[in-house]
């Protein structure tokens, strides 16, 4: 019995040394250029919640919750746009990135022949992402509490569900990247991203759709993280959440196994 | 003696492709061991299959006493290995290239900072430390992919064409350094097409063909065993080298007729060539030389291209 479960559990060891080191090789070749990048995916958002929040949000007055409570637009899409940028912050690292340092760069190979393995290098990658998102969503979370569309406390709340939306995409992200084989293919996601920033009940609830797009609608992963950020900013909080966070856990178990897989697949032939 | 690589019966496949098939392998501590052959014979699937990032299709294979597909990385962690392309990391400058690295292996950063200095002394990059990756010449880029191999102290360096595409003045330089690593006990594992690289580099190397081992043993014993002490290089005026070949017979081992010469391999070249102007055949040039591993190679791999 012993000798059945010990390889297993040697071969696990120093896997998240392993993985820290390949975060580190992310954030030792951060240079004053990366800086612009980052902020364009942080001013997204931003420049959303201004212009349609606030002021399309001024026009359409207030939103009625199934509840039948009253809130302010602006407060209804602001949680949604917390969503969508932790979606992106996530997205940006785990595809184009992580395409071009799998296929161009390279840089995977060298690190393969090292004591480095597919899924280290994948879980690293993945909290390379995380911190990336996790600035995304902390600036964009000090806005909200600044514009007084939710409370501090309810804030702070909302920055570990940014970080689980982050991890489930960035996951999801990576194994995308695994699966396409062009630049052409980065069209696609980007189409496919911004229609699950359009209509994933960011904008307008999905029970203003007919039924079977709503089904659709709520069982994108953007939905559920949307939902989350929305009923942690503006409650109530319910067993509709505990769904929510369960759908993106399990997102992120599947994608970060399937990217695992395939990168040993594909690096290691 | 300890084997650091033994293989049996390896296999490595690609689909229906058979890119490996079937050799037996063994590196002793402290050699300079080559595999040569031409392009598509093996070489590169055998180097990954060793560096414990492709999984053998069959056979047996034991890298440093382990399992490869158990102790991956574990091996990895004792190996350096230097690609046949470089694989630098072009967001990184030089130095960090190496801190980097060391730091996969789990060295401790003030560790991997001593290290990379020492060995950016070592390939002679320490002017280029700060350096960007991208404007290095291939000869300096190969030479910091060496420094990078060497950045966990490996038992065994892998170098997979070292020198292909380096102009005469970098090779050299990698020759030497090589050569330094082998004298300090370092067990170096090659592959080449390049016969003078095997000779001056490897103490005993295999010759691969189509996926398998042709020939194997020292360079010297190779060259007496598969070819003459002397070649004589012969180059007639006419059109046709072939008409010469019959007027040509009986003189030594073996006569090798080229669309611009003909080889006739012999044990004494400048008695052959006496014997060629006694027959007066008048070549327009006539030169001797000693028989090198580039013979060997041809007489066993063919001229024909393979690509």
């Amino acid at each position: 019995m012993l000798t059945l479960v010990l390889p297993r559990l040697v071969s696990f060891e120093g896997t998240g040394r392993r993985a820290a080191s390949v975060t580190e090789r992310n954030i030792s070749c951060l240079r004053s250029t990366y800086w612009v990048v980052m902020l364009s995916g942080f001013l997204e958002p931003v420049l959303y919640l201004f212009s349609i929040g606030i002021g399309v949000g001024g026009l359409i007055g207030d939103l009625r919750l199934p509840d039948g409570r009253l809130v302010g637009y602006a407060e209804f899409v602001a949680p949604a746009m917390l969503a969508a940028a932790a979606m992106t912050g996530a997205l940006s690292e785990t595809t184009f990135n992580f395409f071009g340092k799998m296929k161009f760069m390279r840089l995977y190979e060298g690190m393969l022949a090292t004591p480095i393995r597919p899924i280290e290098i994948a879980l690293g990658e993945l909290a390379w992402a995380m911190v990336r998102g996790v600035l995304y969503s902390a600036a964009f979370l000090v806005i909200m509490v600044a514009l007084d569309l939710t409370s501090p406390m309810r804030a702070a709340v909302m920055l570990p569900a940014t970080i689980l939306v982050g991890f489930a995409f960035g996951a999801l992200g990576m194994a995308t990247s695994t699966i396409i084989r062009s630049w052409q293919d980065f069209d696609l996601i980007a189409s496919a991203q911004f229609a699950l920033f359009l209509f994933s009940g960011t904008f307008v609830p999905p029970t203003a759709y007919p039924t079977v797009v709503r089904w659709l609608i709520e069982v994108t992963p953007l939905y559920r993280a949307v939902d989350l950020t929305r009923a942690l900013s503006l409650g109530p909080v319910g067993a509709l959440q505990l769904v929510d966070v369960l759908y993106l856990l399990t997102v992120l178990a599947i994608g970060l196994t399937v990217a695992g897989r395939r990168m040993g697949r594909m690096l290691c032939k | 003696m300890e084997s650091l690589i033994h293989a049996r019966g390896l296999v490595k496949r690609f689909g229906e492709f058979t890119a490996v098939d079937g050799i037996d392998v063994d590196v002793r501590r402290g050699e300079a061991f080559g595999f040569l052959g031409p392009n598509g014979a093996g070489k590169s699937s055998t180097m990954r299959m060793i560096g414990c990032v492709s999984p053998p299709s069959g056979g047996e294979l034991r890298i440093l006493g382990l399992d490869p597909r158990r102790d991956g990385p574990r091996i990895r962690s004792r190996l350096g290995v230097c690609p046949q392309l470089d694989n630098l990391d072009i967001e990184l400058n030089v130095r960090e290239n190496l801190t980097t690295y060391a730091r996969f292996f789990g060295i401790p950063r003030k560790v991997a900072r001593r290290r990379a200095d020492e060995l950016l002394d070592f390939v002679q990059l320490s002017e280029r430390a700060d350096s960007k990756v991208e404007p290095l010449s291939g000869g300096m880029k190969r030479r910091l992919t060496i420094a990078r191999a060497l950045v966990n102290e490996p038992e065994m360096v892998l170098l997979d064409e070292p020198t292909t595409g380096l102009d005469p003045q970098a090779r050299h330089l990698v020759w030497e350094r090589l050569f330094r690593l082998k004298q300090q006990g370092v067990t170096l594992v090659l592959t080449t097409h390049y016969m003078d690289e095997a000779e001056q580099l490897c103490d005993r190397l295999v010759v691969m063909d189509g996926g398998r081992i042709v020939a194997e043993g020292s360079p010297r014993a190779l060259i007496e065993q598969y070819s003459t002490r002397e070649v004589v290089e012969l180059r007639f005026a006419a059109e046709s080298q072939e008409a010469y070949a019959e007027k040509l017979a009986g003189l030594g081992d073996r006569l090798e007729v080229l669309p611009d010469r003909i080889l006739l391999y012999v044990d004494d070249g400048d008695e052959a060539a006496a014997e060629v102007q006694g027959r007066s055949l008048a070549p327009a040039s006539v030169l001797v030389r000693r028989s090198s591993l580039e013979d060997v190679f041809l007489h066993l791999t063919g001229r024909t291209l393979v690509d």
